[in-house]
């Protein structure tokens, strides 16, 4: 019995396969999206904890120097004979070929097992040739991948290894960096001998860090990564929609069924149970699909993704993905949690379903004026958390939840608008086609409500998105202008260089303006100390978001200073505020200045007073006011002058440029995001009015029979996808509004520490509005050259069961 | 001390650098290697150049052992070692250097035996051996020639270091001459025919102190240096190797040691007489049986031996001072200070490896 019923319920299937693979495709694309945004996150988190984890900085502490800066080697060897059991490590970035690598020195004798990650291996004399020259060179399988045909030194294949760091002698590594006798820091191995000199005495310009598992990275990266995850979410919550609109129908289209089957004799627990085993299937099988799509759209999204998070963040990110079990896990849970989430209505209808109930198919056609409104309440509802939230939210995740509210009260406001909408066009039609298409249309709006709905949502995420980014790009590129504003930035590789550039440079140019800084902590967090001349360049160009009056002369007087916006909001600080920097001064805060793409905390203060603060601070850069025309030649006479590599050297346009080149790549994974989560949202636009042409014969044929042509009535079914779908457009236009400034506002802040100016793009709703139309088009057109091709009988055939 | 031991530890240096090779074995370097310098019998030494390294063999080290008595009326054991081993022939400028050391301590009571391991790179200063003023050490530990000009480099040493858990600083004297095992100091190792250089210092009166957790202790008593380097290393059947320095009361030492082969072993001898001249004792004179072993470390150690040398009516039995004296270093052995009574009573101290 139960397998026979389980056949006769499957039979639906085989006599609907549009159905069964939209509901198979609305499922595995929603499970897709969410999967690819997964697989990256998962990716990029591994990668941090990778980076974390090198050379044990998670788990041990280390002395180096305040500033960062190298110092001699002979601090190890003074710190080794004075008892600290320490282990040398030079770290610094090298270029081969296109590849910049991280190179990590070791010395394998002392590295405490804690940070080991590499197993010179013993074959051909493993140790030697790692010690001496030419050495060997520790990577990642893609790292040595991308070495390929470079001058490297030998490579050797060590798992676990970031993307883009290398590990080899310490002996090595001061070489390949041109850093002879120099170390960047110093491990600390748990057991310290019991008797040594303390650091002061042997080691006075080094201190102590303590290890720390969470490294800036991770921490910086987060706001990226839950940005990634909302839109996931997002296009997941696209995707059900259409998961509950076909369920719902194949329900509702097997009434009759599941009533001649209770009435033969299946218990209902036993009904209930085959449906639900018949969703789970159907939950697995395209949950499958799903995952593996995933990782398609993740492996084509991360190129994007990694050289973004390495423009925004430094943070390197293997360019392949690794297949791993929680993504799949946990996409395959989260199809089947939203196959169980949209089946759950009908199979308590089932559950509930009275023995001898109607078998004809209600066909969604009972206008619930009732339902339109209890959803209109819950919008008012969600309204109303939204403000709530907006008020008294704090954090990212109270921002990404007025995103939701705000999303989902939009979606839940439509059926009740588009009501009125259609209310309003019936009462201004005249004549009875007219008339009846109106009030069909109203008739069909359950029906479709939850396609729309989520054509609302993908419309709405995408002009706020695409508002946003819009928005920021124009500030952007209006800031970049004001902050980059000399002409050469250059930096000499010692402190000497620096001083000779700096004394070969003033003759030759109009001024040359120190970029020197420390870094440090203030309000408990770490921030980026500058210091600067007084200078027209300042007054003139920089971005100031808000300032005191002569807040240039306290400056330069060391009377105020200024802090970046991040800060500004992190710390709650206002103009006038005093701040205590590192060290004890403490000063006004005379302004607060715009410092986009920048995570860190900055400060800047009188340069003097920098130097004579911290006379540890770093003095290489300079920026140099020339004629732009001039800027290339000198740039060129001075790298002949000093010998300098091409990284010492940047012009104005090639930091425009590679900022530009970053923020693109950033969006660009926002982009391609919303293109699906919108090709999505047209799928369930699809399904729906395929799914109800296939039913609404029953109500075409009276109005056929009364003279209307097919192509008339096919021709007004086109139409009504079309206004339908335009009233969602224009709908969707202030919830993305809405949407736009909550991220402006209210996310970007919380995520990065900025507020942008919203602007309008009304050239790009045009786009979006074109694109809509086409969509709903297509969708239509599928039912639309169906019922051109209904045979005059088919329709006949209604009147059948009326005789 | 044999020469199979260091051989040994120096496979335990290398492991530690490619533990994950250990399965390979060892099949570069169970042989007289290319380009490594071998000992010859009749070269003779020249000090103090000969108290410094020689980077042109494989293996070489500086080795202390210090039966001591506390004010506190305990017995104490300090071992200090300074292990030199080549990854090549010779010697580079910084970090190029091929040559690799290694330093272990040891601080032995009844109730507890502390342990501390250091390693480090020639060619940077932060481990080497100096000949004038002579000087051993590996990061803080020392072992510093303090003796007036013209008495001999090694005759007064600053013994110091340290680990976690304990330190000790002692100054050593010495009250006899060197002494040269074997040949003349080429000491055969194997039936093979395997030797090393090989000198000692057994005649050093100590005085010191000794650093725990509970306090400082000032230290008496007497040590034992021995200085031997060469190029080769274990045979492929040897699994390991029982070691004897013993002070006889009288004020005479015997050294003896036994390689455990699949058959009766390798053993040889030199008996020192209290005035320091060296007898060296054939192959096979010495006699080592074990007694009774203790679970140490998961493993069961014979921790007390009876030691037979006929010719000089030697007749004893060993005791250790603390059967736990667990060396865990890179590859873990057994090594502390023993007392002996039978046909004669004194103090020394035992080495034990391969004991898996």
């Amino acid at each position: 019995m139960l397998s026979q019923a389980f056949v006769a319920l499957l039979s639906h299937w085989r006599r609907k396969p549009l159905q069964l693979a939209m509901l198979l495709l609305g499922l595995a694309l929603a499970t897709a999206l969410w999967s690819a945004v997964q697989a990256i996150n998962g990716e990029a988190r591994a990668s941090y904890a990778r980076a974390a984890a090198v050379m044990g900085q998670d788990r041990l502490p280390s002395l180096e120097r305040e500033d960062g800066a190298l110092f001699s080697q002979q601090a190890y060897i003074d710190l080794r004979r004075a008892g600290w059991t320490v282990s040398p490590i030079l770290e610094g970035s090298k270029r081969f070929g296109g590849e910049r690598l991280r190179v990590i020195g070791i010395d394998p004798l002392t590295l405490p097992a804690e940070a080991n990650q590499i197993a010179v291996s013993s074959a051909g004399g493993g140790m030697l040739d790692f010690v001496t020259a030419p050495g060997l060179l520790y990577v990642s399988a893609s790292t040595a991948a991308n070495l390929k045909d470079q001058q490297t030194p030998p490579l050797r294949i060590a798992d676990n290894l970031p993307q883009g760091a290398a590990i080899t002698d310490i002996g090595q590594a001061q070489s390949l960096l041109g850093a002879h006798g120099m170390l960047s820091r110093l491990l600390v191995s748990p057991p310290q001998s019991r008797v040594q000199v303390p650091l002061a005495q042997v080691a006075p310009g080094l201190s102590l860090r303590e290890p720390s598992a969470e490294t800036d990275l991770s921490r910086l990266t987060d706001s990226f990564h839950m940005n990634l995850t909302a839109f996931g979410l997002l296009a997941f919550a696209v995707g059900f929609f259409i998961v509950h609109a076909s369920i719902g129908l194949a329900f509702e289209q097997r009434r009759p069924m599941f009533r001649t089957l209770r009435a033969m004799g299946l218990p209902a627990a036993s009904l209930v149970a085959i449906l639900g085993l018949e969703l789970f299937t159907l939950a697995l099988v395209s949950g499958l699909v799903g995952v593996a799509l995933g990782y398609l759209v993740a492996a084509l999204l991360l190129p994007n993704v990694a050289s973004s998070l390495l423009g925004l963040y430094g943070a390197e990110l293997p360019g392949t993905l690794s297949l791993r079990p929680s993504v799949w896990l946990a996409g395959l849970a989260i199809a089947i949690f939203g196959t169980l989430l949209s089946s759950m209505q009908g199979l308590w209808q089932v559950w509930r379903m009275p023995l001898l109930d109607s078998a004809r198919p209600r066909a969604w056609a009972v206008a619930s004026e009732r339902v339109t409104l209890l959803q209109a309440l819950a919008a008012s509802a969600l309204l109303l958390i939204a403000a709530l939230l907006h008020g008294f939210g704090t954090g990212l995740a109270a921002g990404f939840a007025l995103l939701g509210a705000l999303l989902l009260a939009a979606a839940l406001m439509l059926p009740l608008l588009l009501m009125l909408m259609l209310k309003l066009g019936s009462r201004l039609s005249r004549g009875p086609v007219a008339q009846w298409f109106w009030a069909d249309t109203r008739q069909q709006l359950p029906g479709l409500s939850l396609a729309l709905m989520a054509l609302l949502v993908a419309l709405a995420t995408n002009i706020g998105v695409g508002t946003m980014v819009s928005s920021f790009r124009l500030t952007f590129i209006g800031w970049l202008d004001q902050r980059l504003a000399s002409e050469l930035y250059v930096s000499g590789r010692n402190l000497d260089e620096a001083k000779a550039m700096h004394d070969w440079l003033v003759p030759r140019s109009g001024a040359v303006l120190p970029i020197w800084n420390i870094e440090g902590k203030v309000l408990g967090q770490p921030v980026l100390i500058y210091g600067i001349v007084d200078h027209a360049t300042y007054r003139d160009n920089w971005p100031l978001l808000e300032s005191l009056p002569g807040l240039w002369d306290d400056i330069a007087s060391q009377q105020a200073l200024l802090v970046n916006e991040q800060l500004a909001r992190r710390g709650k600080l206002k103009l006038g505020d005093s701040l205590v920097l590192p060290g004890g001064r403490q000063l006004p805060v005379a302004g607060i200045f715009s410092d986009y793409g920048n995570p860190k905390g900055q400060v800047i203060i009188a340069n003097d007073l920098l130097t004579a603060l911290y006379p540890e601070a770093s003095r290489l850069r300079y920026g140099v006011r020339v004629d732009p025309a001039k800027a290339a030649a000198l740039a060129e006479e001075l790298r002949m002058a000093f010998d300098l590599p091409a990284e010492n050297i940047v012009d104005q346009a090639g930091i425009k440029a590679y900022s530009l080149k970053i923020f693109e790549r950033t969006f660009a994974v926002t982009a391609a995001l919303n293109v699906l989560t919108l090709g999505v949202a047209a799928l369930a636009m699809l399904a729906s009015l395929v799914t109800l042409s296939g039913m609404r014969i029953a109500q075409l044929a009276p109005v056929w029979a009364m003279g209307l042509t097919r192509p008339h009535l096919a021709g007004l079914e086109l139409l009504r996808s079309l206004a339908l779908a335009a009233l969602t457009f224009a709908a969707s236009i202030p919830a993305g509004l809405g949407l736009a400034w909550v991220l402006l506002a209210v996310v970007n802040v919380e995520a990065f520490g900025w507020r942008l100016p919203l602007f309008l793009f009304p050239s790009g709703w045009l786009i979006l509005g074109g694109l809509t139309f086409l969509a709903s088009a297509l969708a239509a057109l599928l039912p639309t050259i169906r019922l051109l091709r209904l045979a005059p009988a088919g329709l006949l055939r209604v009147f059948v069961h009326d005789a | 001390m044999t020469l199979n031991k260091i051989a040994t530890k120096f496979l335990a240096f290398h492991v530690l650098i490619v533990a994950p090779a250990l399965a390979q074995g060892f099949a570069g370097l169970d042989s007289d290697a290319a380009g490594f310098a071998l000992p010859q019998r009749s070269t003779g030494f020249s000090f103090p150049a000969d108290h410094g390294a020689h980077p042109d063999f494989r293996i070489e080290w500086w080795y202390v052992t210090a039966n001591l008595r506390g004010t506190d009326g305990q017995s104490y054991g300090v071992q200090w070692t300074l292990f030199r081993a080549a990854l090549k022939p010779g010697e580079a400028a910084g970090w190029q250097s091929p040559q690799l050391w290694m330093g272990h301590a040891a601080l032995t009571s009844r109730q507890s035996h502390h342990v501390a391991e250091r390693l480090a790179r020639g060619g940077i200063g932060q481990a080497g051996v100096r000949i004038s003023p002579f000087e051993a050490h590996i990061d803080d530990w020392q072992m510093k020639g303090t003796s007036a000009p013209g008495k001999g480099e090694l005759a007064e040493l600053d013994l110091r270091a340290s680990g976690a858990d304990f330190a000790y600083e002692l100054k050593l004297d010495a009250d006899g001459p060197l002494v040269f095992h074997g040949d003349s100091g080429y000491s055969v190792k194997s039936a093979q025919g395997q030797a090393s250089y090989y000198y000692s210092q057994p005649f050093y009166k100590v005085s010191g102190t000794l650093s725990m957790a509970q306090g400082d202790v000032s230290v008496t008593g007497e040590a034992w240096l021995d200085r031997e380097w060469s190029s080769q290393l274990l045979a492929a059947d040897q699994t390991g190797w029982d070691w004897f320095s013993l002070h006889f009361a009288d004020g005479a030492k015997l050294m003896g040691f036994r390689l455990r082969d699949g058959g009766a072993g390798f053993t040889s001898a030199t008996w020192i007489a209290a005035g320091g001249r060296a007898e060296p004792q054939p192959p096979g004179a010495l006699k080592v049986s074990p007694l009774a072993t203790a679970r140490v470390a998961g493993r069961d150690i014979p921790v007390r031996w009876r030691v037979e040398l006929a010719s000089k009516g030697i007749d004893v039995t060993t005791r250790p001072l603390n059967p736990n004296a667990w060396m865990k270093t890179q590859i873990p052995y057994w090594e502390g200070p023993v007392f002996f009574e039978g046909s004669h009573g004194g103090r020394g101290y035992l080495e034990m490896t391969g004991y898996d």
